[in-house]
Parts: structure tokens; sequence; C-alpha cells
């Protein structure tokens, strides 16, 4: 009786640490179920390749770009381009103009959401200034631009979608201490 | 169910004699209490802390009702409105519904199986006494600067996070403890059904109640421990600038969602499954009649179960998912309404053509079965994602969780505790004044929730300490109903205090009429030590 | 004693029928029910309330059928009235009806749900677009095609929820500034947030979203009738959650057009003001006068009329040492607020004009005497870094 007792106790205590394993792990699989449903218009954190597709002229999609700062961010931020037309497939670029006006330098993290969420599947950055943080000394400006093009696998019913950028403060907490910070969350790369 | 046909028991006609022999194992005064491995003393340990947590978390409502009972601000400002909404839900929930079950299964488990106690009662003795510690803590965190938990027991991120108090510290620690309370209390039902039963007693012998306790205690080992990992995540992004939740270092605030969610709707069920499981004991024995269908309630309560784990995210359709898994989430939801159903039925066709009497713990399951099932009708109506849009944080969902957690879970423990109790103090209670509470409650705690569902539809929110004037008639009624179902539960107190004094006449071992199963084998007062020898089920 | 619970019972059953009976004569009008969910003023919303009708008279259906059988059967199989127990225990026929039944009745609730989702997430390109932000406690609109944005504050006042004064129609429902959407277009709304998870929620509109803060979300509604639409914050947002209200007015297209009009050149109005304002110097006085208004219209909710605070959770203002000493620092706090905690960047809300007056108020009030004088200039020298 005490050995079978003891050799359940066992397997359920190791039932335990594998479901509290598991509430961690969750952190991970949300990440790939965002990446296969686009929850929360989450775009990719690295550069996609441009591939040797066909575009296709026949359809026209409109892209929407939104520039926000957050709370204690005193940059200056905004979208050269509000809105442009464009078919899937065919590359693009669009601009976004930055202003630090604080005394200090400041780095700067860009955080990307798309809506309605299931197009940011179909948005492929080729270059993108949110794949790394970005520094900006006291006074300075900057032009940072973004390429990308929208994959012709793009739903029939979606015509039309909306980039948003966050401008976070990220100055004394870089790149690199986010990922030992945060083990699960290491897909930033400075590509 | 099943009759034992032959029990070996000690304790009949030699009471006296053992009695004695006991008096040498059994420490008199507190130390008894603290250092019991007793199943039936933890269970009325449990017990006992589940009903003063209930009375704690429902003088928080009080408060929250004196508060709403008319419009503007009276009686205390809005974050410790806050605080109190989020302490009564964890309290009802973690201190009362959770532990008031655990006492149950404490006391009713080893005598339903043949078993002489739980199969680790060092541990179960562990896992009683942690939990005074945990409840202490959060109630202390309530008096510390800045006040205690104000983000909901529900701690979306980043308000329990980035923007909440340093009491976070103190919430996320009890919550802890509260967890590993359940996990070993859980793994111990479990190694008690498994290994403990009497010869005889198979799987489909079991008492639904044991049943429904042993699925019950595997959702709890499946999801407490995701529970932890959630507020583990929440002190890291706190205190230690991890940024699980935190959109700013590559997080998502509505991760943390997924992450409670998938804990939070088996925990739902982890509140009612036992409930299903008492009022399956207790239909039965005042109907005359046995159980009908009694194998679909086992494969019932397990689909149940199973289909918990894939519901999650319809607490969630207001944050913006996919058309797709909006659908999925919708549709798998919908569809616990099937095996919830079967059983509703069963419980019915069981009374039909029986041959019924309405004593208290009958009149409490009966109560259980109509206003449960209001509950669950709601709560298919919630399902429907379109018009969850609409219900969503309204006080409609406040009415539905109440009427399937307080008439629901509430009113299944309290008639557990009617139906067993003779059992345990081997008098009857008054019942005059059990009948007193049952009608009582019966009337305020509708006067109390049924109006909910009305402010709810005509649009009030959640979690709000002060509402457009539209709201105020319903909302005194609510409140005066919440006063008198507050009242009322001070006659169950005063009931209990008597029959644990041994007041009253004494039972016979059936007790009830109807009543079948190992427990009613044995004498009234079950004495301290049962199935020393284990019974022989035929 | 049996004979009274089957009579409150079939009194419930009563009452379920009459709230059923009463809330479907209901379904007519648009009026607001104290009772039920509302037709609302787009096509959607009628369509959810229909959806809605439909389910709960569905529920209530089942409702009577399972309680009646139950309710027979405690009159019928009673043990007073001489009944003698069956001794059926199991029937498969039985136990499949019961399972196929419902599941029926679910694939027929079903397909008009799945239907009006799939309407309700229509995402083809809108007449007009919002950007609805959340941020504790208020909202902030703006029109992305136009040059008109603002904050939108609770509008009753203190003495209101405190009882001093008598609470008006509208109470916790009214807002300084509405949206305002022209009537027959598809305006879409861009749903975010700068702090914790708020949700915006019209029910005429049946639109009810959250803003999650560094994640955008989109809602949409078409307003077929002119009039004022009242909702509330949905989603526990801390202490004032309750004070955020969501009042959106809808306009013909031609008196919206109007009205946007006059917002863009009142903006350049304003605009022109500042720069001449930065020329001017106010005095003491009436900084501290406009300072005060500002304070407690948009200060005071967390750091309290006293300047106390709430201790351990919002800092005081009184005898801090940054309202003390640093001049630099407050400006720049007050502008830009503090990451990770409830200090909003309130460069964005108020006007140079206004940051002066409070930031002096803040550092002249509650016994803090420092005597500085803020002006707009230095506020605009924060603003550009100079």
């Amino acid at each position: 009786m005490a050995n079978s007792n003891s050799a359940l106790v066992t397997k359920l205590l190791l039932i335990v640490v594998g479901m509290f394993g598991f509430g961690f792990a969750l952190v991970p699989l949300y990440d790939v179920f965002c990446d296969i449903t686009g929850i929360n218009g989450k775009t990719n954190e690295t550069a996609a390749v441009y591939f040797d597709g066909q575009v296709d002229e026949s359809r026209t999609i409109t892209v929407e770009f939104i520039t926000r700062t957050h709370t204690g961010m005193p940059w200056e931020f905004r979208a050269q381009t509000k809105k442009v037309k464009v078919h899937p497939g065919e590359m693009n670029m669009v601009e976004f103009y930055v202003r630090n006006p604080a005394h200090k330098d400041m780095v700067a993290q860009a955080i990307p959401s798309v809506t309605p969420g299931q197009a940011a599947l179909y948005l492929n950055k080729t270059e993108c200034f949110c794949f790394n943080s970005q520094p900006l000394a006291a006074g300075g400006e900057s032009l940072m631009p973004m390429r990308f093009y929208v994959d012709p696998q793009l739903p029939e019913d979606i015509h039309f979608f909306t980039v948003q950028y966050t401008l976070f403060d990220v100055t004394g907490n870089g790149t690199d201490d986010k990922q030992l910070n945060n083990p699960f969350l290491t897909s930033f790369s400075d590509n | 169910m099943s009759k034992a046909t032959e029990i070996i028991s000690p304790e009949h006609g030699a009471a006296d004699a053992h009695d004695d022999h006991h008096e040498h194992h059994i420490p008199k005064g507190l130390m008894r209490w603290v250092l019991t491995t007793n199943h039936k003393d933890i269970g009325t340990l449990y017990l006992w802390f589940a009903f003063i947590m209930f009375l704690v978390g429902g003088a928080m409502a009080m408060v929250i009702r004196a508060e709403l009972f008319q419009p503007g601000l009276q009686i205390v400002e809005p974050n410790f409105f806050n605080q109190m909404t989020t302490v009564h839900g964890l309290i009802m929930v973690f201190g009362a519904v959770m532990p008031a079950f655990t006492g149950l299964a404490n006391w009713l488990i080893p005598m339903m199986i043949g078993a002489p106690d739980m199969a680790l009662p060092r541990m179960n003795n562990w896992s009683f006494w942690i939990l005074p510690f945990a409840f202490t803590i959060l109630l202390a965190s309530l008096f510390v600067e800045g006040g205690g938990p104000a983000f909901g027991w529900t701690f979306y991120a980043p308000l329990s996070t980035t923007y909440s108090g340093d009491s976070t510290a103190l919430f996320v620690f009890s919550v802890h403890i509260m967890g590993i309370s359940s996990i070993m209390g859980a793994i111990n039902v479990i190694v008690t059904i498994f290994n403990m039963r009497a010869p005889g007693m198979t799987w489909m012998k079991m008492p639904l109640f044991v049943w429904t306790w042993l699925i019950t205690a595997f959702l709890l080992i499946a999801v407490m421990p995701v529970l932890a990992g959630a507020v583990t995540m929440v002190l890291t992004d706190k205190f230690f600038g991890t940024s699980f939740f935190d959109a700013a270092g590559g997080g998502d605030p509505v991760m943390f969602q997924h992450i409670f969610w998938f804990f939070g709707h088996p925990e739902v069920y982890i509140m009612i499954l036992p409930a299903f499981g008492i009022i399956s004991q207790i239909i039965p024995t005042f109907s005359r009649k046995r159980l009908f269908g009694y194998a679909s309630m086992v494969y019932a309560t397990t689909s149940i179960a199973l289909l918990s784990f894939i519901v999650w995210a319809h607490h969630m359709f207001t944050t913006g998912m996919p058309v797709a898994a909006e659908m999925f989430f919708m549709f798998a939801t919908m569809l616990i309404s099937v095996p919830t159903g079967v059983k509703v039925f069963n419980w019915v066709a069981t009374m039909w053509r029986g041959s019924m009497t309405f004593e208290v713990p009958m009149l409490f399951a009966l109560a259980f079965i109509v206003l449960f099932t209001i509950g669950g009708l709601s709560g298919l109506m919630l399902a429907i994602t379109p018009v969850d849009f609409q219900y969503h944080d309204t006080y409609f969902v406040v009415a539905h969780f109440h009427y399937v957690l307080v008439t629901g879970a509430v009113f299944s423990i309290m008639a557990a505790v009617y139906y067993w109790i003779p059992k345990w103090t081997g008098r009857m209670f008054d019942i005059t004044l059990a009948k007193w509470h049952f009608w009582c409650s019966l009337i305020s705690v509708n006067v109390l929730f049924f109006p909910m569902h009305f402010v709810g539809l005509a649009g009030m929110p959640r979690r709000i300490p002060d509402y457009a004037l539209q709201f105020a008639d319903f909302n005194k009624w609510i409140s005066l109903g919440g006063f008198a179902f507050g009242l009322s539960q001070l006659i169950f107190l005063a009931v209990m205090i008597k029959a644990c004094r041994k007041q009253g006449e004494p039972v016979s071992d059936q007790v009830w009429d109807g009543a079948e199963g190992l427990e009613w084998e044995i004498p009234s007062p079950a004495p301290y030590h049962t199935f020393e020898t284990p019974p022989v089920v035929k | 004693m049996k004979q009274l619970g089957i009579c409150v019972l079939k009194a419930w059953t009563t009452l379920v029928l009459l709230v059923a009976g009463a809330t479907a004569s209901a379904a007519g009008s648009s009026e607001v029910s104290a009772l039920n969910l509302r037709r609302g003023a787009t096509e959607i919303s009628g369509q959810v309330y229909d959806l809605h009708m439909l389910m709960f008279s569905i529920c209530v259906g089942i409702a009577v059928v399972v309680f009646g059988i139950m309710f027979v059967s405690m009159y019928l199989h009673r043990k007073s009235r001489g009944a003698k127990p069956a001794n059926f225990h199991e029937s498969v026929k039985v136990e499949i009806a019961w399972t196929v039944i419902p599941f029926l009745i679910l694939i027929f609730m079903a397909v008009p749900a799945a239907k009006t989702l799939l309407a309700m997430e229509d995402t083809t390109e809108p007449d007009m677009t919002v950007l609805v932000t959340g941020s504790q406690w208020k909202w902030h609109y703006k029109y992305m095609d136009r040059d008109v944005e603002f904050y939108s504050l609770l509008a009753t006042q203190r003495e209101q929820i405190n009882n001093r004064y008598t609470k008006g129609e509208n109470y916790l429902l009214e807002v300084d500034r509405p949206l305002v959407i022209p009537t027959g277009q598809k305006v879409r709304f861009l749903i975010t947030s700068d702090d914790v998870i708020h949700s915006w929620w019209v029910p005429d509109f049946a639109v009810k979203k959250d803003a999650n803060p560094g994640f955008i979300n989109e809602a949409w509604a078409r307003v077929d009738e002119p009039g004022i639409y009242r909702g509330q914050c949905a989603e526990l947002c801390g202490k004032d959650h309750g004070f955020m209200p969501v009042v959106v007015i809808a306009k013909e297209p031609a008196a919206y057009e109007a009205w946007v009009n006059e917002q863009e050149s009142i903006r350049q109005q304003a605009r022109e003001e500042e720069q001449r304002l930065l020329a001017m110097n106010m005095s003491m006085d009436e900084l501290m006068t406009e300072g005060e208004r500002v304070y407690n219209a948009t200060c005071a909710a967390c750091h309290m009329p006293n300047g106390e605070g709430l201790p351990g959770v919002f800092p005081a203002l009184k005898g801090s040492p940054m309202a003390l000493n640093d001049m630099q620092g407050h400006i720049n706090i007050v502008l830009n607020g503090k990451t990770g905690t409830a200090m909003q960047a309130f460069g964005k809300m108020l006007s140079l004009k206004e940051l002066a007056a409070v930031i002096t108020y803040e550092r002249n009030a509650w016994g803090n005497n420092t005597g500085d004088m803020v002006q707009a200039k230095d506020v605009n020298a924060v603003v550009n870094g100079e």
C-alpha cells in the first residue's frame, strides 16, 4: 500500500510540475498560436525575404499607418505616408520621422500591431525599424524606413488594413537586457 | 446503489470500550486540532474554515452592496471598493467554496469507499493548516499602505503588474499557498480513491460524489500549477523586470488572459463538479429510487471536464480575436450544455415516479436544480459571441456566475452539510431553524441575483462603485436582497453551532429513510475511526 | 410546507414568463429598456437584439419544459400522496434522445449566431476612421482623416457624485466633449490604450472592444438615426473605472461636416493663440486661478484635491521634492508622463497655458509656496528640447 501510494504520488507530482512548466510554455506557444491565427495583429519580428512571385495587379490594397508614442516617451513620431495603395506582391517603402526633443540620448523600440489581425500574417517586412531598438542623440532627428510587400495569398475579403507603431522608451534596458530578462522572448534580432 | 453486505465494524456494540481505547490517540484541546491527521477532524476544520471565510467574504459583499444601495459615493472610496470586489472574489472562490468541498471530501470519501482514512494523513494536515496562513496574508494586505489587491480576482495585467500597489507581492504569495494547499488536497483524494477502496468497491460502484471529486482532483492538479505560473509571471513582471505581459518588451497583455482563463475555466468546473456529485447522492435518497443513468452521469462529468480545457477564450471575446477563433470557442462552449443537460435530465428522471419527501437537504437540492439550471441557461446565452459583446462585463455576467456559484455550489454545500451532519454528530439538526434558513435564503438569494440580469441587460457594467440613475431602483432591491441573504446565513450559523453542541434527537444509523451507501451503515455518530478493517462490498 | 414550495416554484415560472412577455412587447421600440437589451441604432445592433431574444426564448422554453416536468413530478410522486417508487434506473433510448435533441437545438442556435458574427466582422474599407485611445480614466478621439483630436472626460460634477448636489438626468453618462460621427456612413473605430486595458462600449451600436496597450483593435458602426448614444468603459481599469463614460453624437452628414470644419478652425485658432501666448507673461493670480481649475479637472483624481495623493498608490505633491525643487523635472513629467506608472503625458492633453498654470499651481498650493512662476514659454522650451 505505502509503495503504491508513493508511486502514484510521484506520478501526480510529475503532472503538477509538468503543468507548472506548461504554464510557462504557453508563452512561446502563444506566439506560435499568434503566428498561425494573427491574434492581436502581431507581425513577424524578423525580416522577410522578398519572394520571386507574380505581382497581382488585379487587386489594390490600402495600407494605413498610425503612429503613437507611449506614456513617458517625449519623442515626436509620425508616418510620412499616412496611407498607401499597393498591389499584392509589389515591393513598397514608407518612411517614419522621429525626433528626440529631450536633453539626453534615448533608445526607442517600436512595437507593431495590425488590424484586422489576419492581415498581419500577410504583411511581409523585408526591412523595418521595429526589428531593433533605435537610438537617437539628444535633439536628433531621423527618417526610419520600412520596406514591405503584401503576400498575394491575402484573403479576398481584405482590401484594407491598418498598421500601428507604438514607440516605447527602452533607454537603459536595450535589446540585450530584454533578452536576458525574458528568456522566452528572444526573437528580437539585430539583422 | 451498492450495499455493503458485511461490515466488520468493531465499533458496533462495543462503543464504550473502544471510545476509551481511542482516547489514548486523541490529544485534547487545541493541539488535537493542530496535530490531527484524522480525516474527520480535518474535514471538520476545512468546513469551519470555509464557513468563516464565507462570512468574511460575505461581509465584503455587504460593503459592496451597501455602497451600491443608491447612486453616488456614500461609504467607501472607489479604490477600497475595488479591493472589496477583488478580495470578495478571491475569498469566496479559494477560501469558501473550494475548502468546503475539500472538507466534504475528507469527511465522506473514506466513509463512502470503505477506507479507514485518507491515504496521506500527514500531508492532509499540512494542506489544511497552510490555508489560514494564506488568507491571513491576503487579508493583511488590505491594511498595508496603498491597500490590498484592487485589480479584480482575475488580476488582468498590466493593471496587476505595472499599475498595482506593492501589496501585489503578498497577493501572489497567498495565491501560491492556496494553490499548494489545493494541489496537496487533490493528490490525497486521487491516491485515496485509487488505492484505498474496500474490496468489491469497483470503479462503477463508486458513489457519484466520489466520482465527481476524482475528476475534480485531476482538474485541480492540471490547472492549479498554471495559475501558479500566471501569478509568478505577474510577480516577475512587476518586481523583476521581465515583460511577459508588457508590449514594450515584446510581451502581450492579452496573453495573460489566455493563461489565466486556461486555468480559470476548468476552475469553474472544479467548483461545480463536486456539487453535481452531492445532488446525485441526495435526489435518489429522498425520491426513494435509484439514480437514473449512473453510467451516463460518470461519462457526462468526464466530458464536461475534458471540454473545460478548450473553451477558455469565451471569457475574452472582446479582446479582439480572429473570427475563426471566436466561432470555435462559441461552438465548443455551446457543446458543454449537452452533458450538463444530461445531468439535469437524469436528476429529473430520478425524481419521476419516485416517492418523494422534502426534508431540508432535498429542499436545497431541488432549489439547486432549478437555480443552477437558470445559471446554466444564461451561460448558454453568454456563449453566443455576437450577443456576448453586449453581455460581457455587465451585471448579466455577475448574475450568471452567482446563480452558478451561490445557488449552485454554495446551495449544494449546504445541502450536503444538512444531509450528512446527522451522521457526523449523531443528532438531528434543528429542523425548524433549518427550514427557516432554507426559505429565507431561497427568497433573498433571488431578490439579490435575479434583478442583476435586468440591470446587466440594460447596460450596467460590473465592478463599478457608482452607477447611472436608471439602475437605481433595481440596485436598491439587489442590495436589500443581499442584506437579507447575508442575515439568513446567521440562521445557518445558529443551526451549525447547535448541531456541533450535539443538541437534538439522536438519529438511527441510516438517518434518512432512503439513504444507501457505506457511510449510512456505520453507527451514528460516525466513530473517530471507521473501517479499520475494510468492509466487503458485494 | 410542500404545497408552499410548489407555489413558490410556480410563481417563479410565472415570473420568468412575464419577463419574457414584457421584453418581447418592448421589442418594437428603440426605447432604452430598464429590463432588457436595447435594439440600438445600427443594423448590427438590431440583429444582435433579435439574436438575443431568440436565445432568450429558447432558454425560457427549455426551462419551462424541464421545470414543468420536475414540478409535476414533485406534485404527483410525493410520498404523502401515497406514491410508490418505481424501479427503473436507466434507458439507453431516453439517454440518446436527450443527448441528441439538445444538440439539434444547439445547431439551430449556432446558425444565426454565426451569421451575425460574420456580419459584425466586416473588414471592408470604411468611410471614416476614428482612433479611440483609452487611458486612466478618459477617452481620446482622433479623426484619422481630419485635423481634429480631443480628450473626452466625465462631465458630472464631483459634488453630484459626493451627494452634495442633486444628480442630473445623465449622471455619470455625460462627457465634456462627445465623439461626433456622421449618420449613414461606415465609421471604423481603431481602439487602443495608453496604460491598462479598457473596453470601449456603446450598447446602441453593439460595439464593445478592449483597448489593449500597445495593440490595436477595430470595430465599426453605421448609425441610422441622429441622436446621442451613451456607454461606459467595460473593463476594470483601476480606481475610476466607473467614471469614464463614452458619449457619441450622430449627426446628419451635412451637420457633421460643418462640425468638423468648425473644430478644425478652432484648433487652428488655438494654435495661433498659443504662439501669441508665448510672448506674454501671466500674473501669479491668473496662473493660480487657472491652475486650480486645471488641477481639479485633471490631476485631483489621483493626487487628490489636497495634493496629498493616496499613500502607496499615488504620490503626494504637497511637500514633494520635485514640486519644491526640480522645476525642469516637474515640467518634464507633466508633459511626458512617467513610464510604468499611472502618470500620463499631459503634454498631449493640455494647452501650454494650462500646463504652465497647473505646474505653477502645484508649486505654490498647499503650503508648497515656492513662489515659482512657470510661463507658457518655459513649457514650450521643454517641449522643443531647448
